[in-house]
This record gives C-alpha cells, sequence and structure tokens, in this order.
C-alpha cells in the first residue's frame, strides 16, 4: 500500500507541474506523464484490462494534444491565472475534502468492497458465456447496452472533429 | 481513506486549472486531470486487500477471491469517452485558433466576429 | 514536426519504421482476438491498430504518407464496425432478445469460444481503430493547410 501512496502523490506532483508551467508543451508531456503513473496505479490496484487500456489511450491523447499545440505558441503570450486564483483553487480543495468526509464514511473502505451485483458476474460468468475473461463478460454480454451507447458517443465526437474541422472554400481541402 | 482523499485532491486541482487559466489549453489539460481522477475513484472503490486479478488462470483451480469486475467494465468505457472528448476540444481549440489567431480566453471575447 | 515542412522524419526512422509496422499491427489484432482470453479487449487492440497507422503517417510525413494509405478509407472502416456491432446486436433477436449472446460457447481457455464475444470484440476494433484513425487523418490535413505563424517553441 505504500507504492500506492508514492505513486499518487507522484501524480498530484505532476498535475501541479502541468497546471503552473508556463510553456504548453510541457504542460502537455507532464500530462502525459500524470497518465502513466494512472496507469501504473491500475496495474497495482490488480486491473490489467484497464491499465492497458488507460497506456494506449493516454499515449493517443498526447499525441493529439501535441498536433495542437505545436508551432503554435506565439512568443509573448500570456499564460498567467488571475492574481486571486490560487486561494480560491485551495479554498474549493479544502471545502470538497470537508464536504465529502461523511460520504466517505459510507463507501466501503479500501479493500473490503460489497460486490452485491458483482457476485452473480464472477460465479455464473465462466459457465454462462464461456469467456475467462469476467471483464469482457461483463461489457459484452450481461451490460452491453452500455458499450453500444459507448460507441454511439465514439462516433458522434468523430462527426464532430470532421464537421469542425471542415476546409470549405479552401484549395483542395476535403473532408475525410 | 487517504488514497480516497488524495484522488479529491487530484480532482480539485483538475477543476481548478479548468477554471481560473486564460488559455485554451490550460483548460483541456486541467478537464483531462478531472477525468482521471474519477476513473480512479471509481477502480479504487472495488479493490479488495489480497485479491487477484478478474480472470480466470488455470481450468478448475479457485485462486483467490477476485477484485470487483463491475467498475473495471465501467472505466473501460469512461476512458475512452474521455479519449473522445480529449479530441473533440482539442479540434474546437485549432479552429479557434485559426480564427482569431491566439488560445487566450479574454483576447477571444474581446474581438467579436 | 521535422526540418523540412512536411517531409517526414530522417532515413533511421523510416527504416525502423518499416520493419515495426507490421508488429504493431499484429499485436493490436493479437490483443482483440484473445480478447475473451487474456486482458484486452476491443477497445485497447483498437486504439493499438490506429497507433501503427498514427506511426506510418507521423514517419513518412504527411504528404508522401497519403500517397500510399488513403484517409477516406478511416470513415469506411469506422462505418463498417458500427454496423457490424448493430448487426450483432439485431442477430441476438433471433435467440430471445436485443443484444443476447447466440452462438454457442465452447470449451473454456479456447480461441473459438464464448459466443458472439470475440465477433463483437473484432466490431469494437474495427470502430474504434478507424475512428481515432479519421480523428488524426483530419488533424493532419488541417494543420497542412493552416498558415501558421512561425516562431514558437517546437
Amino acid at each position: 500500500m505504500i507504492a500506492l501512496y508514492i505513486l499518487l502523490s507522484m501524480m498530484i506532483l505532476g498535475a501541479l507541474v502541468a497546471i503552473e508551467v508556463r510553456s504548453l508543451i510541457s504542460s502537455v508531456v507532464a500530462v502525459g506523464a500524470v497518465g502513466l503513473g494512472l496507469s501504473l496505479v491500475f496495474l497495482l490496484l490488480k486491473a490489467p484490462d484497464v491499465a492497458l487500456t488507460q497506456l494506449v489511450v493516454e499515449i493517443i491523447a498526447v499525441i493529439i494534444l501535441i498536433r495542437a499545440t505545436i508551432r503554435r505558441q506565439l512568443p509573448g503570450s500570456p499564460v498567467s491565472a488571475r492574481p486571486y486564483g490560487v486561494l480560491l483553487g485551495l479554498g474549493f480543495a479544502v471545502l470538497l475534502v470537508l464536504v465529502s468526509l461523511p460520504a466517505l464514511q459510507e463507501i466501503p473502505q479500501l479493500g473490503h468492497p460489497y460486490m452485491r451485483v458483482a457476485e452473480t458476474y464472477v460465479e455464473n460468468g465462466l459457465r454462462d458465456t464461456g469467456a475467462t475473461n469476467v471483464v469482457a463478460s461483463v461489457i459484452l454480454d450481461y451490460r452491453a447496452y452500455d458499450t453500444l451507447g459507448e460507441a454511439t458517443v465514439l462516433f458522434t465526437a468523430v462527426m464532430g472533429v470532421m464537421a469542425v474541422l471542415r476546409n470549405r472554400g479552401l484549395k483542395g481541402g476535403e473532408e475525410g | 481513506m487517504t488514497a480516497y482523499i488524495l484522488c479529491l485532491i487530484l480532482f480539485s486541482l483538475g477543476i481548478y486549472c479548468a477554471v481560473s487559466k486564460r488559455n485554451l489549453i490550460k483548460i483541456i489539460v486541467g478537464v483531462a486531470i478531472a477525468e482521471y481522477a474519477v476513473n480512479l475513484m471509481f477502480v479504487l472503490v472495488g479493490y479488495r486487500i489480497g485479491g487477484v486479478p478478474p480472470i480466470f488462470a488455470a481450468p478448475g483451480e479457485a485462486q483467490g477471491a477476485m477484485v470487483d469486475p463491475l467498475p473495471h467494465a465501467l472505466v473501460l468505457t469512461s476512458i475512452v469517452i474521455g479519449l473522445a472528448t480529449t479530441a473533440l476540444l482539442a479540434a474546437i481549440a485549432m479552429r479557434i485558433y485559426r480564427k482569431y489567431g491566439t488560445y487566450d480566453v479574454n483576447e477571444i471575447r474581446e474581438l467579436r466576429g | 514536426m521535422a526540418d523540412r515542412r512536411e517531409d517526414g522524419m530522417s532515413l533511421i526512422v523510416k527504416t525502423v519504421t518499416r520493419l515495426t509496422l507490421g508488429l504493431i499491427l499484429l499485436y493490436g489484432l493479437y490483443i482483440v482476438l484473445h480478447g475473451h482470453l487474456t486482458p484486452g479487449g476491443g477497445f485497447a487492440g483498437g486504439v493499438i491498430v490506429a497507433l501503427s497507422l498514427v506511426h506510418l503517417v507521423l514517419a513518412f510525413g504527411g504528404r508522401s504518407a497519403w500517397k500510399r494509405i488513403s484517409h477516406s478509407g478511416a470513415s469506411v472502416m469506422e462505418a463498417t464496425g458500427a454496423l457490424g456491432f448493430l448487426a450483432l446486436a439485431l442477430l441476438g433477436l433471433t435467440a430471445g432478445f436485443f443484444l443476447s449472446n447466440f452462438l454457442p460457447e465452447g470449451r473454456a481457455f479456447a480461441l473459438f469460444s464464448a459466443g458472439s464475444i470475440p465477433l463483437a470484440n473484432l466490431a469494437i476494433c474495427l470502430k474504434v481503430g478507424g475512428g481515432l484513425f479519421a480523428v488524426f487523418a483530419i488533424l493532419t490535413i488541417f494543420t497542412a493547410e493552416t498558415a501558421s505563424p512561425d516562431g514558437g517553441e517546437r
């Protein structure tokens, strides 16, 4: 468990670097580091499916964000925050932790999950579907509606990107 | 309990960055950090001390209690949706840059049309 | 992202890309096809397949890469994946209800087992891979035609 706290502290440090540094490229690289730390935390929490997906999604998100920021930094463009922003952020963080302390007593403490619904998935998964990966049988057999909804959201986002970056009227522009 | 509080601190850092920065790319970075914190919270709730990953390793053998597979399924969907959101935000930011020539939110608000 | 505009990277990178491109594609397909046996599944495998095509475009530069692979094929791939998933869901109606698992489940740990889960994984891989590669293709074409101001840091 010590490794978990060390990794979480490093993620918070990486997030602080991503927020406060002035150069945009460094900020995007720091977000990539936070995502890689998150993938390691998922491995520590015994979630290999999620760790693999988080790793590759992080890589492609950093590629897309760097495409948006490279060659677009005019020298001298300010990235400063408002002067009272730091105090406001600190106050918000303290308020959030204080308000959610009663709620944190209600959810199961770290390491003892309730597993009311997942008991049936774990016990009957191999017999009902024949898949040895329980997470795959959950997302594609027991809860396939969620996967259908996720496919719809991804489709809509790709349509949105195509509609926003349309080169209508420019020489040689064509949509994908 | 400490892990939950660290996760909440990460979330509030992301929200602070998304609300109080003037550069569009910093706003996108803040939204991404808040999404990471939410996914982390889901997987933290489903963890079991001394558990094994939710995959059957050898036929017919019991290898111990599994961690909760239901949050893993929800987080898998949420990660891919977060990627779609980040890609769409980056595309809108590039379009705004082409039209206004800057990423600064205050200047974009003043140059109308 | 090069010294000369849109000419791609150096010769070493291009030679290594020719070797690793097929390996990355094969690894992505492996993760998709074994999604019901080992960690992974359609989402991670689809992103890896999209990353192999992104690798090709980044190493060879925008202008020469778009002569070898078509960027409108990405939309076709994505639409095929989405329609395939819907077709599987509607075919489940023959076995009782929408989205039911209607193919027979075989032995555990075999490659051809678990009903319609491997087919659904393939459809998701086509959809996610095609969609992400289409997004990257549009970003590349858009930045190639933007009159970007020089200066700033790389």
